[in-house]
């Protein structure tokens, strides 16, 4: 029976091989990620303050994956009497 | 010149441990003068896999805070006269390790030491990271399953991300040490090839340990399995990475499986 067993059965091992082949293709995509973001979110938020002033946490940057194509939204949270705060101003 | 070692995985119980002890070991009997580190705090284990463990008085965080003296804090090893432990604590408080102390505590031990070699706790996190954070090189310990090659990609990564080295632009140099490999499973596609594991980490292999029951008697009775029994598989694999951390090239040769055809087909398996 173990003759039969032996012929018929091929080990995991190639299934181990082919989930990590993709799940890390993926995961490494995943993790440069965030780098990318918190690059974008940064000379955004550098580009905006030059004219408005602007507190660190107002600014959110998110990737969104789509189908055809994918978006960045930018979110930006400013004071409603921005004009007070316009930078250099003074 | 000293050279700082990081022996880490991302996941637990791959064998760090096992490994830091027995490759510094393994270097300490060809004569180069070695310290083990132990950074995991709150965990320690070097000690007791050493065999060293009643003999522990101050630890690296006691270093890293002044309360003690660095070579108060080093315990050299009673078999093998150029090896020496400097133990973590068994603290639960992990945030007493700061970057600066670690820095410091390392510049002192390149001083005294041909090799400094840092056990590294499971996790990603501030602990992991601050073991790895002034290698020179990595050895990353991986089993032939997914969830360690997982999360030895993801290790790879951060060494290429948070180490010194990386952030000058030096990159780290890194080895892979695949442990607790059965060529018999291996060979009856039962687990994942030498040649799968490599593929999938693109790192430059450093040696493949065996499954073998004298790992676990090693660390049974204290002592590094290059020590307790030096002509065991493991401890031949364990002597011959040594070798070539310290450059030596020397081929790697993946065990094979002592199964003959006869006893493939009936499902047998040699010791």
């Amino acid at each position: 029976m173990n003759v039969f067993k032996f012929l018929k059965r091929r080990g995991s091992a190639p299934i181990a091989r082919e989930r990590l082949q993709i799940l890390l293709a993926h995961e490494r995509r995943a993790n440069s990620q965030p780098d990318l973001l918190s690059i974008l979110r940064d000379e955004i938020m550098a580009v905006v303050a030059k004219h408005i002033s602007l507190e660190a946490d107002k600014i959110q940057v998110r990737m969104e994956r789509g189908a055809p194509v994918s978006t960045l939204a930018v979110d930006i949270e400013i004071p409603n009497q921005f004009e007070l705060l316009v930078a250099g101003a003074a | 010149m000293a050279k700082v070692l990081v022996v880490t995985s991302g996941k637990g119980g791959v064998g760090k441990t096992t490994s830091t002890a027995a490759l510094g070991a393994a270097l300490a009997q060809a004569g180069e003068k070695v310290v083990v580190v132990d950074f995991d705090v709150g965990l320690r284990n070097l000690d007791l896999v050493l065999g060293a463990e009643r003999r522990v008085v101050f630890d690296l965080i006691n270093v890293v805070q002044g309360v003690a003296k660095l070579p108060q804090a080093l315990i050299r090893d009673k078999r093998l006269e150029t090896l020496w432990l400097l133990p973590a604590s068994q603290t639960r408080d992990k945030d007493a390790l700061t970057e600066e102390g670690v820095a410091k505590v390392i510049a002192e031990l390149r001083e005294k030491f041909d090799w400094i070699i840092c056990d590294s706790p499971a996790g990603i996190e501030r602990g992991a990271i601050l073991a790895m954070r002034h290698a020179d090189e990595a050895v990353i310990v991986t089993n032939p399953e997914v969830s360690s090659v997982r999360d030895s990609d993801r290790i790879i990564g951060m060494l290429d991300a948070k180490t010194v080295r990386a952030e000058k632009g030096e990159g780290i140099k890194k080895h892979l040490l695949i442990t607790r490999y059965d060529a018999a499973r291996a060979s009856r596609g039962e687990m994942l090839s030498i040649d799968d594991v490599l593929e999938i980490l693109t790192t430059p292999l450093l040696g493949i340990i065996p499954e073998s029951e004298e790992v676990l008697r090693a660390s049974n009775v204290g002592s590094p399995v290059t020590l307790s029994n030096r002509l065991s598989a493991p401890a031949r694999a364990y002597t011959d990475a040594a070798r070539r951390l310290k450059g030596e090239e020397i081929s790697v040769s993946i065990p094979s499986s002592k199964m003959r055809l006869f006893d493939k087909l009936f499902g047998r398996r040699a010791a």
